[in-house]
């Protein structure tokens, strides 16, 4: 302890010194480029939009091929747009975990294992030239394995048929859970009816592969192999989300208003 | 400061690319190594990261290395470190949000990367800060070269492109190269690695290690 430096004072102000200076520098740094990488976060989610519904081309400007995409806001429990909400700047997120804006879910009911959902939700509609819903562009997320997975279902003006199915955000074991962001598991949803001739959901994920032949064949999609519990969280979340407490009053009155031009 | 012997700096600055490569020589920092290169963009990214946080570190450290008491170095050389690394977290999520994504945890990870602790140790709290930034400069220079090797056979054999550009067509893209699979497997970089020392000891054979 001859040595100053080495003083229980020294060692006591050096650390306190320490801590300010790089706490003053960690959130000066988070605080600056806040801004810049919310609208990085803003723009991905609007290519991964863009993404499941096809619209994506590569050389193109995202926030000039998002004008094709209409964000609607929509009440869940009663299935029609709400038009009181800004629904470019509604943040279904945030409104989740907001007691006042959102429903616990019993265990019954939550299968897919969010806990809360938002009593509204952000759907995004791409328009024909006749202004007739073309394709539906649905968030949807539950729990996997380790992780809540993110995505972005996009139907068909028949609000049936899958156009495009993608997962932005997910935690899962890389190389086995974790192919729910491999392009071509996701390229293999696409074509699948989600629902069956009642509007109820109708999707599995089959093990082994899905036989051609089998007259499900259309309601059913290769699991992952390797990830039985990851497989089960997206056949679970699309449950949840395409069922009576997800979209599906919503996306019932999306097919009534299609003029019961009924396919499935 | 101004006197900073031009030899001596060159030596600092190069020295550790191939005489004292911290990778091949010293085995530091295989985790990062293996991680991050199946892809020649993320591992560019990343060894730019790396590099600047351990000449950074290292000017920083080297700057208050006098008022360090001896009891608390490591816990005040971790959190100049960390520091660092969350501002260049930060910045690449700002600026380079798709590669961000990609490194993921990665970059937070070289916090622990023990060439960056390493350097500080051995180098920074002996140095004046010029030669303690070009030492981490060097450093980070000798780790970029063989994550960019790395990095250049995997993706080039492994996914038939550099930087993401085609230069193998894929038999799967209708073209005649059979790509190797294993090649993007983290596991293929120890072999790459392996015989990179090898070959670099077979060439500077005062590397090899007396037997024990």
């Amino acid at each position: 302890m001859s040595n100053p430096k080495d003083s229980v004072k020294q060692t006591l102000i050096v650390a306190a010194a320490l801590c300010l200076v790089c706490s003053v520098l960690v959130s000066g740094a988070a605080v600056l480029l806040k801004p810049t990488q919310d609208y990085n976060r803003a723009l991905d989610r609007k290519r991964n939009i863009l993404q499941a519904a096809g619209l994506m081309q590569s050389d193109g400007d995202i926030d000039t091929l998002f004008k094709q995409i209409e964000p609607r806001v929509v009440d869940l429990e009663k299935g029609t747009f709400v038009e009181t909400v800004d629904a470019a700047a509604y943040d279904q997120r945030k409104a989740s975990r907001d007691p006042k804006l959102s429903t616990g879910l019993t265990v019954d009911q939550d299968i897919a294992g969010i806990k809360r959902r938002a009593d509204q939700a952000s759907v995004y509609l791409v328009r024909d030239a006749a202004g007739g819903i073309q394709k539906i562009i649905l968030p949807v997320h539950g729990y996997g394995l380790w992780s809540t997975m993110y995505g972005f279902l996009a139907l068909d003006g028949d609000a049936r048929t899958v156009v495009g199915f993608k997962f932005y955000q997910q935690g899962e074991t890389p190389g086995l859970g974790g192919e729910i962001a491999n392009p071509e598991w996701q390229a293999q949803w696409v074509g699948k009816r989600v629902l069956d001739a009642d509007g109820r959901p109708a999707i599995q994920l089959v093990k082994g592969g899905v036989d051609p032949a089998s007259a499900d064949a259309v309601h059913q999609v290769d699991a992952l192999s390797g990830a039985t519990l990851t497989s089960n969280g997206v056949a679970n979340l699309l449950q949840f989300w395409l069922g009576a407490n997800g979209f599906g009053p919503f996306l019932a009155s999306v097919r009534e208003q299609q003029g019961g031009s009924n396919n499935g | 400061m101004a006197s900073v012997d031009a030899k001596a700096a060159k030596e600092v600055l190069f020295g550790p690319v191939f005489a004292n490569n911290p990778i091949a020589l010293q085995v530091l920092g295989i985790c990062s190594a293996l991680a991050v290169t199946s892809k020649m963009e993320t591992a560019l990214v990343m060894c730019i990261a790396l590099t600047a946080v351990t000449a950074f570190s290292n000017a920083l450290i080297s700057m208050i290395r006098s008022h360090i008491p001896s009891s608390i170095r490591i816990i005040v050389q971790m959190t100049i470190i960390a520091s660092l690394v969350i501002v260049v977290d930060q910045i690449l999520k700002a600026y380079a949000y798709e590669i961000s994504k990609q490194l993921s945890v990665f970059v937070g990870l070289i916090i622990t990367n023990c060439i960056v602790m390493g350097r500080a140790e051995a180098y920074a709290m002996q140095n004046g800060p010029v030669m303690s930034f070009l030492d981490g400069v060097g450093n980070g220079l000798g780790y970029s070269v063989i994550l960019m090797i790395v990095a250049t056979i995997r993706e080039l054999f492994g996914s038939g492109t550099m930087f993401g550009v085609e230069i193998l067509p894929l038999v799967t893209n209708g073209g005649w190269y059979q790509s190797n699979g294993m090649l993007l497997l983290p596991p293929s970089a120890f072999f790459i690695i392996g015989f990179f020392i090898w070959a670099l000891r077979a060439w500077r054979t005062e590397q090899v290690e007396a037997a024990d």
